[in-house]
């Protein structure tokens, strides 16, 4: 039973190590892996197949020269800040309303999140019927005796990013608001207290006291909200399937098409490489303010 | 590593005590909540509405209103007949596959996250936290950056186009966040309970099965609502992985939807589109605070 | 006295921080010992290195004449009480008992002997189908107890086993575990941050600060002869005065605040003259005069007293620095009173101020 020696630190904990591998490689083969893979052939002249003949930056050239590809990075601009920004408002505006000691606040949280619980698909599908200009709002309201109404906007080229907009503000606040009321309730009754007996107004409290405090959340939602919205796909897929034309393409449904529609994986792999840039640009300043306020410490 | 934690259980509203007579203050705030009711209400309240009329009843063009004469033609047809490409089999199948897909990916997945999550927490070695690391961020990278590798992957595997690879591709990305949920649970819980098993003797599986998945059953119930709504809702991975014969229910109702030729039939869509939710809508109101708890832990991640 | 834990050169490190630096601790068989320190002295790691819960970086550890350095917690025969209980909360009291020994593979019927020894030593009998969630505090830490003692060793460590408990139950529970070492004299190593557990449960003591032992004695060699100022102030409470001055006289008086205090009758070494120099004198070691004497007093000024039921603190200054003293407490002085202290040198500790060292 006793060892004299000290054993290899190699085998010590061996099963911990074994049962971990799946993670191991998760997070070496496909997380890193794959997107090198990416990476790598999106240098290639690959179309149905892979392969390693490269074409240095030919499918960027192609990529940047696109008008659908133009399209769809204008359109995920175009969501992305109205997104985020209605979808933080929204939601902290109904947080901060939940959280003035309401009846029926389950009955209401319910409510706004049930939404969340459904896929895109079901949410573009239901918005496609009710955004219909034949037999939708459009004409309910006008048989209604509302007769100039006018809701057309999957019809047409230049609105039809609105009608992503209200599906997935939809789909999503709910979240967000349920996030937010979270942060609300961690902070400190005190402060609360603190803020009355200074006779500081409410609207005051909550936008230099309470927001500040709720700096965690924030960058928690911003981060989620931010990187669903790059993935943005399920959604148009469902509700607009990228038309009129390509007014409501977006780049992952760009790379989905080319790599599985069009046969065209070099440009498919060139434009997921793009949307990967852009979420570094996301994530590396945050990570990097996380561990540098970490380190900090 | 865990840079913001949303406390999930706090749960006691600021501000003053409601009044017994209402101030046009608190009218107001009623009437914002209510406004906001509507705008997440009616959709529901129109699927529902729209799959219990008949077509010539939708052809009066009032979205709003409830039928004159329920029929539930619409459900059976959509379950049993609607044509989903080029088979019309109704959802029926859809519902079977995303089963088949849902149950087992939601055990395998937590299986492996599970173990993973208590590993990082209580067998600690060198680089464990940089492979977490690793994890956590992978998972802020749009799926189709690992797309098509993934693809070659399951091709080099022979699975490709089978549910194993949709089951594999599942565990795959709930990795990050089931692992991130199981280890700040288990992190959570005293080690001294660790190190008491260990002094009594149990190893990395018995103090696993014996000692804490028995404590950890709210977890379990956690990501068993997270991952069952989060798989039964995919499309992507579906549609990619699963193969024609296997594809899920949101594949299946996108076609019913948007790929049939001729007159819409909105009832039957509507109909369609209430089965494909049902699941998910029904885990999400028997949870309740559970799943608010889910999708909050969930969320904090990174 | 046979050796039963024998710890050599024990190093640990963690990342850059040194945790426990070349420590050496030799218990003998049967012997109750005390580890005591402030938080972060490193007599938690100790423990948890004893029980082989933690990786050394350097050094030997054996149990019963055994090199147990590398063998699993299990293999050491040791039972180990935790402060938070640490008991499996979806077990009964039995399960938690028998936990280690199923897994040891015991034959059932030996199981059921050890369990119901336990419960009778412990009288625990009547919880043992009950869940560790419908136990009070107190019968938590007996079940806890209980599994170290059904694992029938020959060393219990305890981590801080009564800190969670409540002040009346930490008294009683204290003098049971005292009870329990009389009848089964076991070796037993007990890690606490109150020195009155130490005070009255130890046969020795090990005071730690700094990854390092600072002393290793009998608690009334500790109480009475602290071998370092760390030492001296950490044990009584209050904690003992420190006079700064120095000792003049060719080694035979102390000169403080203007005032040489004869060194004669030191409990110690000789002293020598050191020009900075601290004398340590508890409490209930002063006594308070209304007239000086040459060579024994210094004057000092009452500036407040707590009477505190028994006995009563009062409170004074001396040249700048300020002093308690224990009185009765139907002592009662006024504040700004001028009186004397007269030292009971004969009691008292000298300390080099350079090394910190006593004389």
């Amino acid at each position: 039973m006793a060892q004299a020696g000290r054993p290899n630190p190699l085998f010590r904990n061996l099963t911990a190590k074994i049962a971990t591998l799946p993670m191991i490689v998760t997070a070496l083969v496909v997380f890193v892996g794959c997107s090198v893979w990416t990476v790598v052939y999106s240098f290639t002249a690959s179309r149905a197949l892979p392969v390693s003949k490269f074409v240095g930056l030919d499918q960027y050239e192609r990529l940047f020269s696109n008008a659908r590809w133009e399209q769809s990075v204008t359109n995920l601009l175009f969501y992305g800040v109205f997104a985020l920004v209605f979808s933080f408002v929204i939601g902290f505006v109904l947080a901060a309303l939940m959280d003035q000691k309401i009846r029926f606040e389950d009955t209401f949280r319910t409510i706004y999140l049930y939404p969340f619980a459904l896929s895109f698909i079901v949410t573009g599908v239901v918005w496609q019927w009710i955004l219909d200009p034949g037999l939708g709002l459009q004409a309910t309201l006008r048989g209604l005796g509302w007769e100039t109404f006018s809701l057309n906007l999957i019809g047409s080229k230049d609105t039809v990013i609105y009608a992503l907009l209200i599906a997935g503000l939809w789909q999503g606040t709910g979240f967000v608001m349920v996030l937010m009321l979270a942060g609300l309730r961690g902070i400190d009754e005190d402060i609360w207290k603190a803020a009355r007996v200074d006779g500081i107004p409410k609207w005051k409290t909550y936008v230099f006291i309470v927001i500040p405090m709720m700096r965690g959340v924030m960058i928690t939602s911003l981060v989620i909200v931010a990187s669903g919205i790059v993935r943005l796909y399920d959604l148009v897929v469902a509700l607009t399937d990228g038309g009129p034309g390509f007014a409501s393409e977006v780049p992952a449904k760009y790379v989905f098409d080319h790599m599985f529609a069009r046969a065209n994986i070099g440009q498919g792999l060139a434009a997921s490489t793009m949307m990967l840039l852009s979420v570094l640009i996301i994530v590396i300043p945050w990570a990097y303010l996380e561990f540098g306020r970490k380190k900090g410490r | 590593m865990m840079p913001t934690s949303v406390p999930i259980d706090a749960y006691s509203p600021h501000g003053r005590k409601p009044k017994r007579i209402m101030e046009p203050r608190r009218i107001m705030l009623y009437a914002v909540l209510l406004v906001a009711v509507l705008y997440y209400i009616l959709p529901l309240w129109v699927m529902v509405m729209t799959s219990l009329k008949g077509m010539p009843e939708i052809r009066l063009g009032n979205i709003f209103a409830p039928p004159v004469e329920i029929t539930f033609e619409p459900w059976v047809k959509a379950w049993s007949e609607a044509c989903t490409g080029l088979k019309c089999e109704g959802l029926r199948a859809g519902f079977w596959n995303s089963v088949q897909i849902t149950v087992p990916s939601v055990i395998v997945s937590m299986a492996v996250a599970s173990v993973s999550g208590y590993a990082l927490s209580f067998w600690k070695f060198r680089g464990s936290e940089v492979f977490f690391t690793i994890l956590i961020f992978g998972s802020f990278i749009p799926y189709q950056v690992m797309l098509y590798p993934l693809v070659v992957i399951c091709r080099e595997l022979g699975i490709y186009g089978t549910l194993p690879a949709v089951i594999l591709i599942h565990t795959i990305f709930g990795m990050p966040i089931l692992t991130l949920l199981f280890r700040n649970y288990f992190a959570s819980l005293p080690e001294e309970l660790f190190k008491a098993a260990r002094v009594d003797g149990a190893g990395f599986w018995g103090i696993f099965l014996k000692v804490l998945v028995p404590m950890s059953v709210p977890i379990f119930v956690v990501a068993t609502i997270l991952q069952i709504t989060g798989i039964w809702n995919d499309f992507l991975f579906g549609v990619v992985f699963a193969g024609t014969q296997n594809w899920p229910m949101t594949v299946q109702l996108n076609n019913i939807v948007n790929s049939t030729q001729g007159v819409k039939e909105y009832n039957l869509n509507m109909a369609a589109t209430m089965l494909t939710g049902l699941v998910p809508l029904t885990v999400y109101f028997l949870s309740g605070k559970l799943f608010v708890r889910g999708i909050a832990a969930g969320a904090v991640k990174g | 006295m046979k050796s039963s834990i024998s710890v050599r050169d024990l190093t640990l490190n963690f990342g850059a921080v040194s945790v426990l630096k070349n420590l050496n601790l030799e218990v003998a068989e049967g012997e109750f010992i005390v580890l005591l320190g402030p938080s972060g002295c490193g007599k938690s790691t100790l423990l948890n290195c004893l029980a082989g819960l933690l990786d050394l970086s350097d050094g030997q550890i054996w149990i019963k004449g055994q090199n147990v350095t590398w063998a699993e917690p299990n293999e050491r025969g040791i039972g180990m009480v935790f402060q938070s209980y640490a008991l499996y909360p979806q077990m009964t009291v039995r399960g938690n008992l028998s936990f280690g020994l199923k897994n040891a593979r015991m034959p059932q019927a030996e199981i059921d002997r050890r369990v119901a020894r336990a419960a009778e030593i412990l009288q625990i009998g009547p919880l043992l189908d009950r869940k560790p969630g419908a136990l009070s505090g107190g019968q938590r830490q007996r079940v806890a107890i209980g599994r170290a003692l059904v694992r029938d060793v020959d060393v219990f460590l305890f981590d801080e086993p009564l800190s969670n408990l409540d002040a009346k139950l930490r008294s009683e529970l204290r003098v049971e575990i005292k009870r329990l070492h009389a009848r089964l004299g076991n070796t037993m190593v007990y890690v606490t941050h109150d020195q009155i557990e130490a005070l009255t449960l130890a046969d020795r003591i090990a005071v730690m600060r700094g990854g390092i032992i600072q002393q290793l004695d009998a608690p009334q060699t500790i109480y009475n002869k602290p071998a370092n100022l760390f030492v001296a102030g950490f044990i009584g409470s209050p904690s003992m005065n420190f006079l700064h001055g120095a000792v003049v006289d060719g080694g035979r008086g102390f000169s403080v605040a203007g005032t040489v205090i004869a060194l004669e009758g030191y409990d110690g070494g000789r002293p020598v003259e050191m020009a900075k120099a601290i004398l340590g004198v508890r409490p209930e070691h002063i006594d308070i005069v209304h007239e000086p004497e040459s060579g024994r007093t210094i004057p000092a000024t009452v500036e407040l007293d707590e009477p505190m039921g028994a006995d009563s603190l009062v409170w004074l200054t001396t040249g700048g620095a300020q002093l308690s003293v224990r009185v009765p407490v139907e002592r009662r002085l006024a504040p700004g009173t001028a009186v004397h202290l007269r030292l009971d040198v004969g009691k008292a500790s000298l300390f080099d101020a350079v090394t910190e060292q006593r004389v």
